[in-house]
């Protein structure tokens, strides 16, 4: 009979993430309402409208994808707002890896970045080796972003040494340390899973193992299950990277992605980080969406703030 | 600047008509005093004037007295429980519909937060109504016996801090038990009180069942002394309810007080820490620190002391200061120049005994008045600003070792109002809550109020209930 | 009803009422039975009122499923919002009480004073019941002193899935008294209606619906008793039933059927609906959990 998961993990690591300050679901979830009841309006709403924009990983993933849906995403990724060219571009556009290539000749020359999921998206069921060719089959197809998922099997289970190691080989396939953005070479994003790992005391521990494996930023979800980001749940992610940052002197961004449609939730993120981890995250460089229908209600908001009226879908584009 | 600055998202005013002067409320109708006499309300965020409003004099109060005695011999102490139960959910129910109006109108009079008085007070005070609704028709399953009756005409008065939600704790159980009332609101803030009159003319109230005295401190003692009262009920400071147990000491009046406190909030090492600095940010912050179970005094474990004040120190820049009608406001204005002037003088004795004081960065407002959020350090149980009601947003921090230690500290004091206890060990909350002498304990939360949890203190913070099934008591003849 | 509409002649037209239909009320909708059949519904004097859905077995199946997947969120409301929902139906139907009034002088013979009294009683019923949602808790919960370093304390919640038979003569009152003492504390409800006076109650699930009670929460078959009763006293996912509107000897058999899961059960009797209910209904749709738990330092 082999040992429980959870005692092949170093007791210090064990130790480190159950002695971390436990969240009371009650009192985050007060403090996020609150934060979400701030009422940002003229100057500081378009400001947002725009910041929220500059900050979207535009994303497609499903299994009907093909080269043609990738080519017309990326177009409006470049110019989303087909009437307005002074509408700032997205952060990303984020594909399965067998699409980065159409990604990557799209976007080469934009500033636009290329995010590839990896590792089995979504739900990383499969062996290392087969996750390590997944990452290393992206970045060579031209990714400047990888998105990982974590082994939430191993999680729940107490094996935070496997999957700790899993970050770290994965990391480690994205190119040389501190190379993300040259060529061959990609950032970082893990993805916990939240709605997977249900408490918020999981979502702390999650974030920091993470952050000590060496992600560069931490993801909420995959977007195909529910629930996906959460007010509460990119909360405790704020603190974590807010506490990592004094402790260890590293930056580490924080994306919550799936289920954000309305411009008024975007905005409301934006709040969340701006009076949790500070300004510093205010940046498509540390903080991200993942979103699709998202950037079309930002683009009405950002429409109707200009002109005064209200607009509708027929004057933007569906992709 | 910073990079996301908020922009101004002001609450408009107009929701509110104010009339240029009060009459007082008695019989059911507004009309002048027997004297003439008058005094002003002001916004003590600009000091711009709100409106006249009158004082009633001694026969003023005799007149409402008798209006509430008619009344209660006549139309409202014989009137069915259902009955009675309707008349205070069609109340409930204008509240909620006049919410918006209400809570833009205590904020201007008051200088809380727009967004404190529309998501903590006006909600709590329509919800007060519904709960003592209900009860009205069910007293014999209070645990009071088979057929509790109402003591009579009460006397109330009621402080400045929480204006329509103390008249709502005060009004609402008292009525639903079959008494008649005779309210007086806070010089300060009576236009609230005033609304509610409307409101119940709204609701078709028998006159005289609710009558409504404006005044400040000696229309307050007349009632109070009042012969043709059975209740007297009192919010306010701890001074002036001594003051009221005296004089009513030789009489048959019951009498109900809630008083002062000077608060612990217990942050033990094992907290869960984000939503303890929330707690201790929401214990003295929230409505200024202008609240009696405020958290005002901070006991934090020393094996956590440093993490906890820097992560304190961190989300105090954040407080946003300024306008109570800006919906993006935390911390509004201090609601008199009195209340100003005290709040300064203990910070300076604070200062003077040894305590080092710290707030953030702050921008004051050149008219009304302000104070920033304030934290001493370094303060011992010695110190006055340990032991004296600051009432305004100042913190004392203190430290301690063990559960014992902490437990000793928070009672050591004579009043016992509430407490605080930031842990997440169950039976460790259980202990301390076994343990304090403070008549609320908030466990991993603070300041939370409901119209079915019982609220009132230990020693001098007063005795008697208000909320639940144990807050009848006070209007019941048990 | 019709009223004369005068013409340019002087001679008055005959104005020819739109009729309502009479549905079955499940998980908020108002679907016909499912078995398409119908029964004629007629007053004190036998003359036709309506056609009325003649609920089958699957339909009240199909009831007691709606009725489970409302009770989740029902239960975890707070005791205040049922509260709030439940005034809100005492609302509506006093401003529906003339339409009430005609339903029951037509269902049970009442004159026009009579009419009036009982849906005055009910609509007070209702707002008796609504004020106990945040009250229970606190009448029947406790801190209990055990002989030990403990907290322990006791608190009352919701039985589950509760099937009332209701009361055959006493169409709006009587159903009124026996469905409100369930739902206030968080059960949901699955309401046989009175046989032979079945439209008040169907009318008021019209209330129902455009209140803000969720759907589910109370469900309203219309047909016959001894037809639908044993399917629900016999179903397993059914925690609770009331025998109001079952005679003997049906009421017997439907609780010894109703003994294979232990539904609590509360039998009939001799009631006078016009007199204060006590706390007997709600406490029988009420299990209490006494929770333990050490304290110390």
């Amino acid at each position: 009979m082999s040992a429980p998961a959870h005692t092949q993990t170093k007791p210090d690591l064990r130790a480190f993430l159950h002695g971390l300050p436990g969240v009371d679901r009650v009192g985050a979830e007060a403090r996020a309402a609150t934060l979400a009841s701030r009422s940002i309006k003229t100057a500081a709403k378009q400001w947002a409208l725009d910041m929220a924009i500059s900050m979207i990983d535009l994303t497609t993933l499903e299994g009907q994808d093909t080269p043609g849906k990738v080519r017309a995403l990326c177009a409006k990724a470049k110019r989303p707002d087909p009437a307005d060219p002074t509408a700032p571009m997205v952060a990303a556009v984020c594909v399965y890896p067998d699409l980065a290539h159409v990604a990557a000749a799209e976007l080469k020359g934009s500033g636009v970045h290329v995010a590839s999921v990896a590792t089995a998206f979504p739900s990383g069921r499969t062996s290392l080796e087969v996750k390590l060719a997944d990452v290393k089959y992206a970045v060579s197809a031209g990714a400047d972003e990888v998105d990982m998922v974590i082994d939430r099997g191993a999680f729940l289970a107490g094996d935070y040494q496997l999957v700790f190691d899993e970050i770290a080989a994965v990391k480690d396939a994205c190119g040389p340390a501190g190379t993300a953005g040259q060529a061959g070479s990609a950032h970082l994003k893990v993805i916990l899973e939240t709605g997977e790992l249900v408490t918020l005391d999981n979502v702390r521990r999650a974030s920091w193992l993470a952050m000590l494996a060496g992600a560069d930023f931490i993801k909420t979800s995959t977007g195909k299950v529910t629930p996906a980001a959460t007010l509460p749940v990119t909360l405790v992610m704020l603190e974590a990277v807010r506490d990592f940052r004094d402790s260890h002197g590293r930056q580490v961004g924080v994306k919550p992605a799936g289920g954000i449609r309305t411009a008024k939730d975007a905005i409301r993120y934006l709040v969340l980080v701006n009076e949790t981890a500070g300004e510093d995250w205010l940046d498509p460089r540390w903080f991200r969406f993942g979103a699709s229908s998202l950037l079309n209600d930002l683009l009405m908001q950002r429409t109707k703030m200009m002109t005064g009226r209200y607009s509708g879908p027929d004057y933007f584009t569906l992709d | 600047m910073p990079k996301f600055e908020y922009a101004p998202a002001p609450e408009s005013r107009s929701i509110v008509s104010l009339r240029e002067s009060y009459g007082l409320f008695i019989n059911g109708e507004f009309g002048p005093g027997v004297d003439g006499r008058a005094f002003k309300t002001i916004s003590p965020a600009t000091e711009e004037v709100l409106a006249e409003v009158t004082e009633a004099g001694p026969a003023d109060v005799d007149r409402a007295v008798t209006a509430a005695r008619k009344a209660y011999e006549h139309s409202w102490s014989a009137m069915p429980g259902r009955e009675r139960a309707k008349y205070l959910f069609r109340i409930a129910r204008i509240i909620q519909e006049r919410a918006r109006e209400l809570a833009v109108l205590e904020s201007l009079d008051n200088g809380k937060p727009i967004r404190e008085s529309r998501d903590v007070d006006i909600p709590l005070v329509a919800a007060h109504f519904f709960y003592h609704a209900g009860w009205a028709d069910k007293l014999e399953y209070a645990g009071y016996g088979p057929a509790p009756r109402p003591l009579g005409v009460a006397g109330q008065v009621i402080p400045w801090n929480f204006p329509l939600l103390m008249l709502a704790w005060k009004i609402a159980p008292a009525l639903a038990c079959g008494n008649t009332v005779v309210l007086k609101p806070a010089e300060t803030t009576p236009l609230t009180a005033l609304a509610f009159a409307e409101i119940c003319q709204q609701a078709d109230l028998p006159p005289g069942v609710v009558n409504i005295v404006t005044g400040a401190g000696e229309t307050g003692r007349t009632l109070v002394e009042h012969p043709g009262i059975d209740k007297v009920a009192f919010t306010g400071s701890t001074e002036v309810g001594k003051q009221i147990a005296r004089a009513c000491a030789p009489t048959r009046k019951k009498v109900t007080l809630e008083l002062g406190g000077k608060a612990a909030n217990v942050v033990f090492e094992d907290a869960p820490v984000d939503q303890a600095v929330e707690g201790i940010v929401n214990g003295i912050f929230f409505n200024q620190g202008h609240v009696c179970c405020a958290g005002s005094r901070l006991l934090v474990q020393e094996s956590v002391y440093s993490d906890v004040l820097a992560s304190l120190r961190r989300r105090l820049a954040t407080l946003r200061l300024g306008d109570p009608l800006d919906k993006n406001t935390d911390v509004g204005a201090i609601n008199s120049a009195a209340q100003l002037a005290k709040i300064r003088e203990l910070s300076e004795v604070g200062e003077a005994e040894g305590a080092q004081r710290w707030s953030p960065p702050c921008e004051l407002p050149v008219k009304g008045f302000w104070f920033p959020p304030t934290i001493f350090t370094g303060v011992s149980q010695a110190h006055r600003i340990a032991r004296e009601e600051i009432f305004g947003p100042v913190l004392s921090v203190l430290t301690f070792r063990t559960p014992a230690e902490a437990v000793e500290k928070a009672n050591n004091t004579p009043y016992g109002l509430s407490a605080g206890v930031w842990t997440e060990k169950g039976s460790l909350i259980l202990w301390m809550a076994s343990r304090l002498r403070a008549g609320v304990v908030w466990a991993n939360t603070f300041n939370k109020f409901d119209p079915t949890s019982p609220f009132g203190g230990y020693k001098e913070s007063g005795y008697g209930r208000e909320g639940g099934r144990h807050g009848l008591e006070a209007y019941l003849d048990v | 009803m019709s009223d004369p509409v005068s013409r340019s002649n002087g001679a008055a037209a005959a104005r020819i009422a739109v009729r309502k239909t009479y549905k079955l009320y499940i998980g908020g909708a108002f679907p016909r039975s499912e078995s398409g059949r119908s029964y004629v519904v007629t007053d004190q004097k036998d003359r036709f009122l309506a056609n009325a859905a003649l609920a089958s077995r699957k339909d009240a199946r199909d009831a007691v499923t709606a009725a489970r997947k409302a009770f989740g969120g029902w239960s975890a409301a707070t005791a205040y919002n049922r509260g709030q929902v439940l005034y809100r139906v005492a609302e509506l139907l006093e401003g529906r009480r003339a339409q009430f009034v005609s339903e029951v002088r037509a269902a049970e013979g009442l004159t026009g004073r009579q009419g009036e009294a009982v849906v005055d009683a009910a609509i007070d019923r209702w707002v008796w019941y609504a004020g106990w949602a945040d009250k229970l808790a606190q009448v029947r919960g406790s801190a209990n002193p055990v002989a030990g370093p403990y907290f322990n304390f006791s608190l009352p919640e919701p039985t589950g899935v509760v099937a009332v038979i209701a009361p055959q003569a006493s169409s709006l009152l009587g159903f009124v008294s026996v469905v409100a003492p369930a739902v206030v504390s968080g059960n949901t409800v699955v309401a046989v209606a009175s046989e032979r006076c079945p439209l008040p109650a169907v009318s008021l699930s019209e209330v129902l619906a455009t209140s803000d009670v969720p759907d589910g929460v109370i469900n309203v078959l219309t047909g016959r008793t001894a037809e639908i009763a044993p399917w629900l006293a016999s179903h397993m996912d059914v925690n609770a039933i009331d025998l109001s509107g079952a005679a003997s000897p049906l009421a017997d058999d439907l609780a010894a059927t109703a003994a294979e899961n232990l539904k609590r059960v509360v039998k009939p009797g001799d009631e006078d609906w016009t007199l204060a209910p006590g706390l007997d209904r709600m406490l029988t749709y009420l299990e209490t959990k006494t929770v333990w738990h050490p304290a110390s330092n």
